[in-house]
C-alpha cells in the first residue's frame, strides 16, 4: 500500500470510528484532494463530513478550532503546508494556547495536516520545511512520518488525540510502498521513536526523505566496515530523547540529518540535547547535516544542492567517525 | 438626551431590575478593577467597558443558558452578562489561583466553561472564524444553540472579519456577530480606518443580513439581538449587528483618558448618553422600579464588588508547578 492510501485508510477509519470527525480543506471534497488523499471520502460520508472551503486558510483553520472547542474534532487539510503560514495565528495563538490560557477548560483535539517538505522545482513559496514554525510552540504536537505503516499508524493517534496536532506528510513519499496493517485498531502512539537500523559505530537521526538517503548511506557504509544505526524520530513534539540518547550512549557518535534550513533547526535542538544528556559518552562533537541556509531554488541543479546529499551525509559520518580514533 | 425606544414589549418590574441590575455590576466592576490597578493589584493591559454596558447586557438577556458567547480583550462584561461569578472573574485579572482561568489567562483571557462563554482572545479578528466554528458544530450536531461573537470596530479592517463572513453565509451558519462600534479601533477612528463607515453594511455584499443598533439603549439591542437570535435558531442563519457605543474611559489603562485622538467635548458628550442613566431614567419614567428600588439595586451591586474583591485578595498566587500544567490534555 502506498504512503497515500494508508493516509487514506487511516482517515476513513477514524470517520467511521467517531461521527464528531470531519475534514475540511480546499479541494478535499469534490477534487477528491489535490494530492488525492482524501480520495472517495465525499462519496462516502457526504458533504456534511467532508467540507470544500474556499481559498482562506486562516477563515477555515479558525473554524475548525472553534468546532474544535466545542468537542468535534476536524482534521483541516492544508492542501500544502506552504499555505499553513497564513494560519500561523490561528494555531500558534487559538490551538496552541487555548486550554493553557483558558486554565485546562477548553482543550482543541483539531489535526492540521498536508504535505510539506523539499518537492520536485516548484522553488522558493511551494517546497520548504514547514515544521520549524510549529515545534518551537508549547501546546502543539508535531508528527512527521516516514513510512506508509507510520502515516497510517501516527494519523490516527494524532485524530484521537485531545491536542492540536500539526501532521507534515512529505510531499515526496505520497507514491511509496510499505506494509501497512487493515486492522482498524492499530495505531502507533505519539512520542516514539523507531530505530529503523540497528549498528555500533555512529547514531544517524534522521526523518521523512532523509531518513531514506541515511539508510541508503548506511548501506554503502556497512561495505566500508562502519556500523551505522539510524534512528528516525517520527514525532518532533514531543520528542522522544530516551530513545536517541540510548543510540547515542551505544555508539557514543552521532549525526543529524534535516533538510530544512540548518539555522535553529530540528538538528540544532537534537544535537543540544545530545550534548546536555549524553556529553561525556560522546567520542565527537555532534555533526549536522541541514539544507543550506537559503530559499529553495527553481533550478534543478541549485535545487539538488539545496538538500543533502547521500554524499554529505556520508562524508559527515566519516568525519565523527575518524575523529578520536574509531 | 437621545430618544429612547418607544415601545418595549415583554418588560417588566423584574426584567428592568435585571438589567439595570448587571449592567450597574459592569459598571462597578470596571470602576473597582481600575481600582485596583492603580494599587498594582492588576497588571499588564486592563481594558475597560465603561460606557458599552448595554451592549452585553441586552444581548445577554435573551440568550440560553446553553447558548455561546466569545469576545476580544475588552471582555469583562460579556462573561459577567452571560453569567460568571464576578469573584472569579476578578480573582483573574489579580492571577490569583480562584479566577476562572487559575490565573492563567488574565483580564484578556476569561474563559468559563460552566456559562459557556469561550474567551476571552486578544489578536484582533481572530476569534471570529472561531465563531463560525462554534455555529459550524452547532448546525453540524443539530442543535438549536446560538453563539453570538462580540467584537469592536478594529476587526472589520481584518481578513478574518470578511472571512468569517463569507464562511458563515456560504454555509449558513447560526452565528450572531455583534460589532461594537465604540467610534475608535485604539487611537484610530473608524473614518481613518474603514472606506465604509456604516460596518452593519458590510454585511450585504456576503448577503448577511443586518443593522445597525443604539448601544446605548438596552433595550433596542435587547431586540435587535433577540430578532437575530431568532434567525440563527429557526433559520440556522448568521447576523451582522453594529452596536453603535462609546468607551467612556481611554483604550486601556495605559491610555487612561483617550485624551490625544478626541476632544474632551466629543467624550462630555457621549456622556450624556451614558446607558445605565438613559435606562434608569426610562424605568422610573415607567414605573417599572422606584427610586428606592434603584437604590436597592447599587447598594446590592456594589456589595457584591466588595465581595469580589475580597475574594481576590484572599485567594492565592498559583502554585508553581501550575506552570507547566494545562499545556496538553493527557489522555
Amino acid at each position: 500500500m502506498t504512503y497515500r492510501e494508508a493516509l487514506n485508510m487511516a482517515l476513513r477509519e477514524e470517520m467511521q470510528r467517531d461521527p464528531r470527525v470531519f475534514i475540511f480543506g480546499e479541494e478535499v471534497g469534490l477534487y477528491d484532494g489535490a494530492y488525492k488523499v482524501t480520495q472517495g471520502l465525499l462519496k462516502e460520508f457526504g458533504p456534511k463530513r467532508v467540507v470544500d472551503t474556499p481559498i482562506c486558510e486562516s477563515g477555515f483553520t479558525g473554524v475548525g478550532i472553534g468546532a474544535a472547542m466545542v468537542g468535534l474534532r476536524p482534521v483541516v487539510e492544508m492542501m500544502t503546508f506552504n499555505f499553513s503560514i497564513l494560519a500561523l495565528d490561528q494555531i500558534i495563538n487559538s490551538a496552541a494556547k487555548m486550554y493553557y490560557m483558558s486554565g485546562g477548560q477548553f482543550n482543541i483535539p483539531i489535526v492540521i495536516r498536508g504535505p510539506g517538505g523539499p518537492a520536485y522545482q516548484l522553488a522558493a513559496q511551494h517546497s520548504q520545511s514547514m515544521e520549524s514554525y510549529f515545534y518551537h510552540v508549547p501546546g502543539l504536537k508535531v508528527v512527521r512520518p516516514t513510512t506508509p505503516a507510520d502515516a497510517k499508524g501516527l494519523l490516527k493517534s494524532a485524530i484521537r488525540d485531545d491536542n492540536p496536532v500539526v501532521f507534515i506528510e512529505a510531499e515526496t513519499l505520497y507514491p511509496i510502498k510499505g506494509e501497512v496493517s487493515d486492522d482498524p485498531d492499530f495505531t502507533i502512539p505519539l512520542g516514539q521513536a523507531i530505530v529503523r537500523r540497528e549498528g555500533r559505530d555512529v547514531t544517524v537521526v534522521a526523518y521523512v526523505g532523509m531518513m531514506y538517503r541515511a539508510m541508503e548511506v548506511a548501506a554503502e557504509l556497512d561495505t566500508e566496515g562502519l556500523s551505522v544505526e539510524v534512528v528516525d524520530p517520527r514525532t518532533l513534539r514531543p520528542m522522544d530523547t530516551e530513545t536517541i540518547i540510548g543510540s547515542v550512549r551505544k555508539t557514543h557518535r552521532a549525526v543529524v540529518v534535516e533538510a530544512g534550513a540548518g539555522f535553529a533547526g530540528m538538528g540544532s535542538e537534537i544535537a543540544a540535547f545530545i550534548t546536555e544528556q549524553a556529553f561525556d559518552d560522546l567520542d565527537a562533537p555532534v555533526e549536522r547535516v541541514t539544507g543550506a541556509n537559503a530559499p529553495m531554488p527553481y533550478a534543478r541543479n541549485l535545487e539538488r544542492a539545496k538538500t543533502p546529499s547521500n554524499e554529505r551525509i556520508a562524508e559527515a559520518i566519516r568525519k565523527v567517525c575518524s575523529a578520536n580514533g574509531r | 438626551m437621545a430618544q429612547l425606544t418607544p415601545a418595549a414589549p415583554g418588560v417588566d418590574a423584574g426584567l428592568a431590575r435585571q438589567l439595570l441590575s448587571q449592567m450597574m455590576l459592569i459598571r462597578r466592576f470596571e470602576e473597582k478593577a481600575a481600582e485596583s490597578y492603580a494599587l498594582g493589584k492588576i497588571g499588564g493591559f486592563l481594558h475597560l467597558y465603561i460606557g458599552e454596558e448595554a451592549v452585553a447586557v441586552g444581548a445577554s438577556s435573551v440568550l440560553r443558558p446553553d447558548d455561546y458567547a466569545i469576545s476580544a480583550y475588552r471582555e469583562h462584561g460579556h462573561c459577567l452578562a452571560k453569567g460568571s461569578d464576578p469573584r472569579r472573574v476578578m480573582a483573574e485579572l489579580f492571577g490569583r489561583r480562584d479566577g476562572l482561568s487559575h490565573g492563567k489567562g488574565g483580564s484578556m483571557h476569561l474563559f468559563d466553561k460552566t456559562t459557556n462563554f469561550l474567551g476571552g482572545h486578544a489578536i484582533v479578528g481572530a476569534h471570529l472564524p472561531l465563531a463560525a466554528g462554534v455555529a459550524f458544530a452547532n448546525k453540524y450536531r443539530g442543535g438549536d444553540q446560538a453563539i453570538v461573537c462580540y467584537f469592536g470596530d478594529g476587526a472589520v479592517a481584518q481578513g478574518e472579519f470578511h472571512e468569517s463572513m463569507n464562511l458563515a453565509a456560504l454555509w449558513k451558519l447560526p452565528v450572531v456577530y455583534i460589532c461594537e462600534n465604540n467610534g475608535y479601533a485604539m487611537g484610530t477612528s473608524v473614518e481613518r480606518a474603514l472606506a465604509q463607515t456604516e460596518i452593519w453594511r458590510f454585511g450585504h455584499a456576503y448577503g448577511v443580513p443586518g443593522e445597525a443598533v443604539d448601544g446605548m439603549d438596552v433595550l433596542a439591542v435587547r431586540e435587535a439581538v433577540g430578532r437575530a437570535v431568532d434567525r440563527a435558531r429557526r433559520e440556522q442563519a448568521p447576523t451582522l449587528l453594529e452596536a453603535r457605543t462609546y468607551r467612556f474611559r481611554g483604550h486601556s489603562m495605559r491610555d487612561p483618558a483617550g485624551a490625544i485622538y478626541r476632544t474632551k467635548e466629543e467624550v462630555e458628550h457621549e456622556k450624556q448618553r451614558d446607558p445605565i442613566l438613559l435606562f434608569r431614567t426610562r424605568c422610573l419614567q415607567e414605573g417599572w422600579l422606584t427610586e428606592a428600588d434603584v437604590k436597592t439595586v447599587e447598594k446590592d451591586v456594589n456589595d457584591l464588588i466588595d465581595e469580589a474583591v475580597a475574594f481576590a485578595d484572599a485567594s492565592p498566587e498559583p502554585p508553581l508547578e501550575w506552570l507547566l500544567s494545562d499545556i496538553y490534555k493527557e489522555g
